[in-house]
């Protein structure tokens, strides 16, 4: 079964996500920091937030909702038995915030075969509610077994 | 700058990490299925330990996220509960209020994050 490439530059609908500050907290919790500007809403403005801030790998939560309707998109036929997350990239620009209004838009970057494995390279850009870029993802999944 | 930071995941991360994350792939969070596909254990998530280099490279540029602009990994081997992280890195490049932080995650010997390459400001 070789990669089917035809899904290259396929862009996927929006997806908006609503940050709140309690989900900052379960997340930044979960992944261990302590900062106060992650939990407490007159550190981060003193620090210069406009309200409590989220960790920067916060990026994954409001970017799953337009990421995985694209990685399980029959026409970029991903075979999950075989797939492994390869690597990730984030380019972080305005800082999100509790109350911000977070836009992603995926689309299918890369579909290539290489020694028997295929490459899925998909890009999200999350913009927030005054159309500023506030991440960029590269998030690349390899499968093994394509030939 | 030095990078430096251990962390130990308990037995239950991997269940508050899928809850935060919204994964709940069954690798992570169930012992018996994960066993049934081959591994030795449930394995945490790729993106938690990315977590962890990012704040690694964090807290090196004195704790403000703002600092962190741009964080690319390469996922290798298996991260598991109950064992500790290692993130370690040092710097490549400097110039211009930037550095280029070359960063790795291990456990046990065990590479789990290589090549990881965080872009700091640092004016």
């Amino acid at each position: 079964m070789a990669v089917n490439a035809e899904a290259t530059g396929k862009t996927y609908p929006p997806f908006e996500y609503e940050v709140g500050k309690e989900k900052i907290r379960e997340y930044a919790h979960a992944v261990g920091e302590d900062n106060p500007i992650y939990f407490d809403r007159a550190a981060a403005k003193e620090a210069g937030f406009r309200d409590i801030t989220a960790p920067p790998m916060f990026a994954v939560v409001y970017s799953a909702g337009s990421f995985a309707p694209a990685l399980f998109d029959p026409e970029v036929g991903i075979n999950f038995a075989m797939m492994v997350h390869g690597s990730q990239e984030f380019e972080w620009s305005e800082p999100v915030c509790s109350g911000d209004v977070i836009s992603t838009v995926t689309s299918v970057k890369d579909i290539s075969e290489k020694g028997g494995m295929g490459f899925y390279v998909f890009e999200t850009v999350s913009t927030n509610q005054d159309g500023t870029e506030v991440v960029r993802g590269t998030w690349t999944n390899i499968v093994r077994g394509v030939s | 700058m030095k990078v430096e930071l251990k962390v130990t995941p308990d037995k239950y991360l991997p269940h508050r990490y899928a809850g935060a994350s919204g994964d709940f792939n069954p690798i992570h969070i169930d012992v018996d299925f994960a066993k049934q596909v081959g591994l030795p254990s449930n394995i945490l998530h790729g993106l938690y330990t990315m977590a962890q280099v990012a704040r690694a490279n964090v807290n090196a540029a004195g704790g403000d996220p703002r600092s962190l602009k741009r964080l690319s990994v390469q996922f290798r081997g298996m991260g598991f509960p109950e064992q500790e992280i290692t993130v370690t890195g040092s710097v490549k490049e400097e110039g211009d209020g930037r550095v280029i932080v070359e960063t790795q995650a291990e456990q046990g010997g065990n590479r789990i994050i290589r090549n990881a390459e965080a872009e700091l400001e640092t004016s």
